[in-house]
């Protein structure tokens, strides 16, 4: 496997430019001969789906769900960055470049990180364009508010339904396209394997849902958009579907897939209530603006929080790091709440739950203020626990949240598979170790309206493609194949349903591979998956047929994915050698227990690939350069 | 941790051109804390041992965003709690011993698929015809170069809350879609970026929902009641509005 990043030469600022210049260009006439598959209809899918449409490729797009306006990008709360400097409070491309390298521990490229700040401006134009009722200043210009732990306000919004807005934004602009002929829709389908005909990427496998046929796709460019992998540790704030399966098909199939061992975990969700519970909630990590986060001193201390005595409260976030407080980036608050979990001082009928107290900001801003800030979050909370905010505190834990790993891509956002790009979350290029708030939205976008249309027209201006049908062998064997797996999950007929193991397996995980890591840990974590997923394959029970809409055959086909990737992200732990953003290993840690990263032999995307089943993947490296930014330890003290 | 037990009645169809009917089911031992999907969820787990299909259903962010849950329950849309989606409608609302009927939405437009999956399509189709404003991409002015008043910004907000998950049709007598197409009219009604198109977009999405099947609506208000995101009818005098203005002044 080659690893060429084709990160364009010069100074970082005019790096995009003079890429755009040198790509090659397809002429208008000769774009309608191209079709481009599309996977996936969240921020990255929705918005590649358009652009492209609109340069004149025929696209066929494909989404999981009943409508292409319901993938998961539509849960995004908070906001959009961008770099646009409206508040006059010294925010600049660098800037926004700069701390998102920082945030991401310095772990992803300079060049594709600084693309993302410049582009970050032309996001917002675009959406406003498109009628994305973005929240305003009575002067009528755009309102912006600080998110993440940024020191500016860069953070466009809409209510806490950024993500939502952004989406329809995206979905409308692909409906267009589907009422001009541009774009075939395909709802309702699953993608299920990646074929390649003389080594390039040119169509897909997928089932329909509703219909359980197994339906083979020609193209002459493959575009993956279809999302993180969070759900491997079942409980999640993934939506249900959310899956790794098109990304892990196309691992087996020779795309490498870079850092799978970065997860992000957010620190405001609301708490595992019982054994039955199908899915995390996230609230805005706003709410640390106002709330503070305590547990009692005393471990197994059970009574009431209002019966707890200020002197008996231990504020340890304010304590441990006086300067930024509550206000911690996200790794290091969810870190120190498992830490206090740890020791017996959790609340809440589980242990596993610290407290996010308004008290002390309704005393001092009065229940207005504070209502009209969170109201919406408070409300939530309430709906899902019955407990009101206003009187005792939020109990928070934090819950699996994003995943900064993915596949493998270069500049150009094309895999190691000739004509397979991967944008948005199922890449892993821009975020680093860690990701900072209102930067997923910002990624997708840019991936989808900003850059695939340029790097596609270079890859398919330069290719050599020969006329490829469905009726090539290739796609046969792969239809094939996708049967023969779904007769077998079938015809299993175990003790145990799908949904059991799947829980199994995310305990393992959060266990194993969760928040902080140890070497032993993995190790045990990957026998105990092993050995969980010989049972799977022996002892699941999957009901129905193959030829209908059969919901337990779809997750046995995820889960049957996630056991495997399971494997490839405790192995990608162990490999790297150091602590950075989200991964802690234990043994690496400074003195105050923050993940220390060795510059000297780790500053590398960590990228695998597949040697064949039950074979050890092979591990490569990326060397990262920085030649801009001077690598620095984060301290938050 | 409380518990309750509940009974179901579930109607149960294999295919749109199968006939269906409602079977039984016990919930037992249900944690008032779990959402309604969860309890079904646990009602799939015990089907599923016992070597039975499971009920389907449609659900994927279960936090209310995404609009792809949604079943009548006991005659109301997503089930008795107001502004509530049924992934989080949550069973401390519900009493031990309770009977509950639950049923996928009915209308002509919207096809059962399976149990209680029915198609939306149309909503799609709708859309389609003109619901967003017709820039491409790139090229696009300075997003400050459009100043909107708070007020109306606010206005477009609230019709664009719309999670198009089909209750204001299910909820409708009539089986009127006249909500979901109104909210999306007034979204762009509302604003500058959206009146180049409007008449247009007024009489082609209007016209789309009567090609779709979708009844017309008599002001019984039952869509606003009961949905989840409590958008108001106020979207529907202003889409009526629009239709008028574009008979007078459209082409």
């Amino acid at each position: 496997m080659k690893l060429d990043a084709k990160i364009p030469g010069g100074p970082l600022t005019e790096k995009w430019d003079r890429h755009q210049f040198d790509l090659k260009l397809v002429n208008p006439a000769n774009k309608r001969k191209f079709t481009v598959i599309v996977v996936g209809t969240g921020l990255a899918g929705g918005s590649a789906s358009a652009s492209l449409a609109e340069l004149g490729y025929n696209v066929k797009t494909f989404c999981i769900q009943d409508s292409p306006r319901r993938a998961h990008s539509i849960a995004a709360q908070g906001g959009i960055n961008a770099a646009k400097n409206y508040q006059n409070d010294g925010d600049s491309e660098w800037r926004l470049f700069y701390d998102t390298i920082k945030g991401g521990d310095f772990r992803a490229r300079e060049g594709n990180v600084y693309r993302l700040a410049q582009l970050s401006t032309n996001i917002i134009d675009q959406c406003v364009a498109q009628g994305v009722p973005f929240a305003r200043e009575y002067g009528g210009l755009l309102a912006n508010r600080s998110f993440g732990g940024a020191q500016v306000s860069r953070t466009f919004y809409a209510r806490g339904q950024t993500g939502q807005q952004l989406l329809l934004g995206a979905y409308g602009a692909m409906s267009r396209q589907i009422k001009a002929g541009k774009v075939t829709m395909f709802p309702r389908r699953e993608m299920l394997d990646l074929v390649l005909v003389d080594g390039k990427a040119r169509g897909i496998t997928a089932r329909n849902i509703i219909t359980g046929e197994i339906e083979s796709h020609a193209a002459d460019a493959v575009v993956l958009c279809t999302g993180g992998y969070g759900n491997v540790f079942y409980l999640s704030t993934n939506a249900m579907a959310s899956n790794v399966t098109a990304a892990y098909r196309a691992y087996k199939k020779g795309a490498g897939f870079a850092n799978p061992c970065f997860t992000q975990i957010h620190p405001t969700c609301i708490p595992v209530h019982g054994d039955y519970q199908s899915k995390l909630t996230l609230m805005s990590e706003s709410l640390r603006n106002d709330g503070r986060v305590w547990v009692p001193k005393k471990p197994g201390d059970t009574r009431p929080p209002r019966q707890i005595p200020e002197s008996e409260r231990d504020y340890y976030l304010e304590n441990k790091y006086p300067s930024f407080g509550n206000l911690v980036p996200r790794d290091v608050a969810s870190r120190n709440a498992k830490e206090q979990c740890d020791m017996g001082k959790g609340v809440g009928e589980t242990g596993l739950a610290v407290y996010l107290d308004f008290a002390d900001a309704i005393k001092r801003d009065g229940r207005d203020v504070i209502e009209r800030k969170y109201g919406n979050l408070f409300a939530m909370y309430e709906k899902i626990t019955g407990e009101n905010p206003y009187e005792t505190p939020m109990m928070i834990y934090p819950a699996v949240h994003y995943t900064m790993g993915g596949l493998w891509v270069d500049y150009n956002l094309m895999s190691t598979v000739d004509g397979l790009f991967v944008l948005g979350e199922a890449n892993f290029s821009d975020h680093g170790a860690n990701r900072l708030g209102a930067s997923a939205l910002m990624q997708g976008l840019a991936d989808g309206y900003f850059v695939i249309p340029y790097t596609m027209g270079g890859y398919l201006a330069g290719a050599s493609l020969s006329p490829v049908s469905e009726d090539d062998p290739a796609f046969r064997e792969s239809a094939a194949r996708a049967k023969d797996t779904m007769e077998t999950l079938l015809s299993i007929n175990g003790s145990r349903t799908v949904d059991h193991f799947h829980r199994e397996l995310g305990k393992i995980m959060w266990e194993h591979c969760g928040m902080a890591r140890t070497d032993a840990g993995l190790e045990k974590g990957k026998s105990l998956v092993d050995g969980l997923k010989a049972e799977f394959w022996e002892d699941v029970n999957v009901p129905g047929s193959a030829e209908d809409l059969n919901q337990s055959l779809e997750k046995a086909g995820r889960v049957g994915d996630f056991f495997e990737f399971a494997g490839l992200m405790m192995d990608d732990a162990l490999a790297r050698r150091e602590s950075c953003g989200c991964h802690l290993n234990e043994a690496y840690q400074t003195e105050e227990h923050e993940a220390k990263r060795d510059d000297e032999n780790c500053c590398h995307v960590a990228v695998w690939e597949h040697a064949g089943t039950d074979k050890a993947p092979v591990f490569h490296k990326e060397p990262l350069e920085f030649e801009n930014v001077e690598l620095t330890q984060r301290s938050y003290k | 941790m409380k518990t309750i037990n509940l009974t179901l009645q579930v109607w149960r169809q294999e295919t749109s051109a199968k006939k269906g009917r409602f079977e039984t089911y016990k919930a037992e031992n249900i944690s008032t804390d779990m959402s309604f999907l969860e309890m079904l969820d646990v009602v799939n787990e015990q089907l599923t041992l016992e070597g039975r299909e499971p009920i389907a259903f449609d659900h994927d962010c279960r936090e209310g965003i995404c609009g792809m849950c949604g079943a009548m329950v006991d005659g109301h849309a997503h089930g008795p709690q107001k502004g509530t989606t049924l992934c989080q409608l949550h069973m401390r609302h519900f009493s031990d011993g309770d009977t509950l009927v639950i049923e996928p939405w009915r209308a002509r437009a919207f096809k059962v698929v399976k149990d209680l999956v029915v198609d939306r399509s149309a909503f799609d189709k709708i859309i389609q015809e003109g619901g967003y404003v017709s820039v491409n991409t790139g090229g696009t002015p300075d997003g400050n170069t459009l100043p909107i008043s708070q007020e109306a910004a606010e206005k477009a907000m609230d019709a664009a809350a719309c999670i198009g998950c089909g209750a204001c049709v299910a909820a409708c007598p009539n089986a009127s879609a006249m909500l979901f197409t109104g909210a999306k009219i007034s979204q762009y009604a509302l604003l500058p970026q959206g009146r180049p198109e409007a008449y247009k977009r007024a009489r082609a999405m209007l016209k789309m929902h009567d090609v779709c099947g979708f009844g017309n609506c008599s002001n019984e208000r039952e869509c606003e009641a009961q949905c989840p995101k409590e958008i108001s009818i106020v979207n529907i005098a202003r889409m009526n509005r629009e239709f008028l203005k574009a008979g007078f002044f459209g082409e």
